[in-house]
């Protein structure tokens, strides 16, 4: 069934049109004396505030270390499944061998990221961290899904307060044990 | 003595349960939780983790009379035993009195919980064992959360290679000592043990022990935490991605029951899984590796017909044209479900074909790998494939073609060339090869129909006790394959007449339970199998000698 909707009769000004136009007018010529607040973007790039969560990264130590130990917590809690991680071996021969694991390969599928940040908090190393490139794209969609590499370039190095490993690297050499 | 009951007055309630049971399977068998670490039900009580402690009492006497003591009120004066006693190294009597969930039972629980985690190195996020670890789960469930340990750690052994197959981690042993009992009680020869004392207490391996037990994982299921890890699952995948299916072992007669634990279509690791009247809570080391042979390179991955790859409907209206023309000839083998066998043998009655099977025989461990190397021997039996026990290579096939009397081979997974059959043989009859991967003879093979693996499907084996276990379908299987069921049901349904399409095993079951009278109750079959009557096959002279929860006289 048809609904028929009356429409209201205008009115003699409003017929006219000019007041509306007028104080249209009137509102631009306000914002023009206003501060700007639009950004020329991306010429111009915006103050992010602290805690923003752009696209997650992979970080690395001080020392320069890869700070992941695979241990895939994110990849289990991350609730769009945006990762895959393969876990790895340390070769023997590394400096870091006491630490046993880490990634073979780290995939972020950014297309399946929704930024939630729970990979950050589930991570028992703080390995991988929200920062701040909010600016995600590429010509496919395989270029999206970031690998290990792109990840640690994207990450960069974050210093770690806790150095948990050097620690436990300290411990062993003063307890005069195998590490 | 078994079925003898006593009452036991748990937190409070009375609760009949078995005479002669542990405190804490007496606590586990009405639903309390009583947590443990070196405890474990197949191996002897050692009491040495304290984890399960719990407060009981039992009715007080009078000193002089011995009369049972009363309150005021009639009930029964108990008098408790003044500390903590171990639920597991404690049995049950008459009219205890078991305290679990008291304050003071929690501050114990918290007080171990804070010793042995002292000088654990807390290092799950590398530790393989995390999801499954019960100091893990114990810390969360009952532990105090926050440590007052500020000394340095304890530093021991880590990453030693055991045996080839296991990886040591001294540092996260809780010292229950539940692998140096294994190893004793099961293997019968010592391999892990203590060394150092008190909080430097390690976990070691005997020097120059050998080490070749083909039962040596099995520690790495005992143990409580991850100081003892499998080689082959090391880093490969956490636990909790996992799904667990539950199957059995199909490298011997023995019908280990099993666990494959897979991920997204790749099987990661086999562990075993508790029957009592199979295989305890054991495995032989090598049926952990079983699927290695089907993630093989030669998988048969798609059907062929002299060669040329083709549909798999084509493939096998094509096989079904041969079958017609009549001198036809069956190689079955027993890693086929019952349900196929049963329809093997519908098949061979109605293309009037004889059916050929070899026996695969290897030496006997007198545990848990049998003589006869295939799952379902005793399956060929039932389904009246077989009523002598099978030669060791196709010589009467051989015969039976150079007689001119079989013009067809329609072969399940065996390779006859392997078994006995000459190639002049070979080129004699139309083979029409099935099968989940390559062999000698499916490159020139007429036809040939690629099958799927027994983790690819749903079945049910019978071990060398007759009892019928169901082993179900871990991963998916690839593309263009064939159920065998499917494959037999088509030949037959095409072949009977009869309308049988794509049948479940269970259904195969159901029809089997009406035509084969030991097989009347198998239609569902429970997790922990079902023992058939095998009266009938008391004469077959069968390869397997004495083992566990097996014996050659009582068949
Ligand atoms: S931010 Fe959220 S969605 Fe993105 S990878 Fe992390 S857990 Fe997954
Ligand atoms: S990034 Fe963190 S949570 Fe993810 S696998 Fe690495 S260590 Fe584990
Ligand atoms: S290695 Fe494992 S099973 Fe052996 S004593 Fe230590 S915790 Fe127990
Ligand atoms: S389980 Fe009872 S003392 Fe360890």
């Amino acid at each position: 069934m048809a609904i028929v909707v009356e429409r209201k009769k205008l009115g003699f000004f409003e017929r006219l049109y000019l007041p509306q136009i007028i104080s249209g007018l009137w509102i631009t010529l306000k914002n023009i004396f206003r501060p700007r607040v639009t950004l020329e973007y991306p010429d111009q790039a915006p103050v992010l505030p602290v805690g923003y969560r752009g696209a997650p990264t992979l970080v690395k130590d001080s020392e320069g270390r890869e700070k992941c130990v695979s241990c895939q917590l994110c990849e289990f809690v991350c609730p769009s499944k945006a990762i895959t991680v393969t876990p790895g071996e340390i070769p023997a021969d590394s400096q870091y061998a006491f630490i046993e694991k880490a990634p073979a390969e780290f995939k972020i599928d950014m297309l399946r990221c929704i930024y939630c940040g729970l990979c950050e908090e589930a991570c028992p190393e703080r390995a991988i961290v929200l920062q701040n490139n909010f600016s995600i794209n590429g010509a496919s969609r395989a270029e999206l899904i970031y690998n290990k590499t792109k990840l640690y370039a994207e990450g960069g190095v974050l210093p770690d307060k806790i150095m948990k490993w050097k620690r436990v690297k300290d411990n062993a050499e003063l307890e005069g044990g195998s590490h | 003595m078994e079925n003898e009951k006593v009452t036991v007055n748990i937190n409070g309630c009375n609760y009949e349960v078995g005479a002669g049971l542990n405190v804490l399977e007496a606590c586990r068998s009405v639903g309390v939780e009583v947590p443990f670490f070196c405890y474990h039900p197949k191996l002897k009580v050692a009491g040495s983790c304290r984890m399960c402690l719990v407060t009981i009492g039992t009715p007080a006497r009078d000193r002089a009379t011995g009369e049972l003591l009363k309150k005021e009120d009639g009930s029964p004066e108990i008098s408790w035993m003044p500390k903590p006693a171990i639920a597991c190294g404690t049995k049950v009597s008459q009219n205890m009195h078991v305290v679990t969930d008291s304050e003071f039972i929690k501050s114990c629980r918290e007080s171990v919980l804070e010793f042995l985690l002292l000088n654990h190195p807390l290092d799950c996020p590398i530790c393989d064992k995390a999801g499954e670890c019960k100091l893990q789960e114990y810390a969360n469930t009952f532990g105090r959360g926050e440590s007052r340990y500020i000394e340095n750690k304890n530093v021991k052994p880590k990453k030693v290679m055991v045996a080839g197959k296991i990886m040591m981690d001294s540092q996260r042993c809780i010292e229950c000592s539940r692998c140096i009992r294994f190893c004793r009680e099961f293997i019968g020869r010592s391999t892990f043990s203590f060394t150092k004392r008190g909080s430097k207490t390690e976990i070691s391996v005997y020097p120059n022990s050998d080490n070749d037990s083909n039962y040596l994982l099995n520690v790495v299921d005992g143990c409580p935490v991850g100081a003892l890890t499998e080689k082959a699952f090391r880093f490969k995948m956490r636990t909790w991605f996992l799904k667990v299916t539950d199957s059995i072992c199909g490298e011997s007669s023995a019908g280990i029951n099993v666990r494959v634990w897979s991920r997204n279509g790749k099987i990661y690791r086999i562990t075993p899984r508790r029957n009592d009247a199979v295989n305890d809570m054991w495995m032989t080391d090598s049926g952990r590796y079983i699927h290695y042979r089907f993630e093989a390179k030669n998988r048969m991955s798609v059907a062929r017909i002299d060669s040329s790859p083709c549909d798999l409907g084509y493939a096998a209206e094509r096989c079904l044209e041969i079958l017609k023309l009549g001198k036809v000839a069956i190689v079955a083998n027993a890693w086929q479900s019952v349900e196929e066998m049963f329809l093997m043998k519908r098949l061979a009655d109605a293309c009037g074909a004889k059916i050929y099977m070899i026996s695969h025989v290897g030496a006997d461990d007198g545990k848990l790998l049998s003589a006869d190397r295939t799952p379902n021997m005793r399956g060929a039996f039932l389904t009246g494939l077989l009523d002598s026990y099978p030669p060791k290579d196709f010589k009467g096939l051989g015969a039976a073609i150079d007689a001119g009397e079989v013009g067809t081979v329609l072969c399940f997974r065996e390779d006859l060339k392997d078994f006995g059959l000459e190639q002049k043989q070979l080129k004699a009859a139309n083979i029409i090869y099935c099968g989940a991967l390559e062999n000698n003879i499916s490159a020139s093979a007429k036809i040939c129909i690629p099958l799927r693996t027994e983790f690819e499907k749903n079945g049910s084996w019978v071990n060398r006790q007759f009892r019928i276990q169901k082993f179900n379908m871990a991963v998916q299987a690839p593309e263009n394959t064939f159920a065998d069921i499917d494959f037999l049901s088509f030949l037959l349904s095409e072949l009977e007449g009869s309308h049988f399409d794509a049948p479940s095993a269970e259904d195969v079951r159901a029809e089997m339970a009406k035509s084969i009278v030991a097989m009347k109750d198998a239609v569902h079959i429970p997790a922990s199998g079902l023992p058939l009557d095998s009266s009938q096959f008391a004469s077959v002279d069968f390869p397997e000698e004495d083992a566990m929860h097996y014996s050659r006289q009582k068949k």
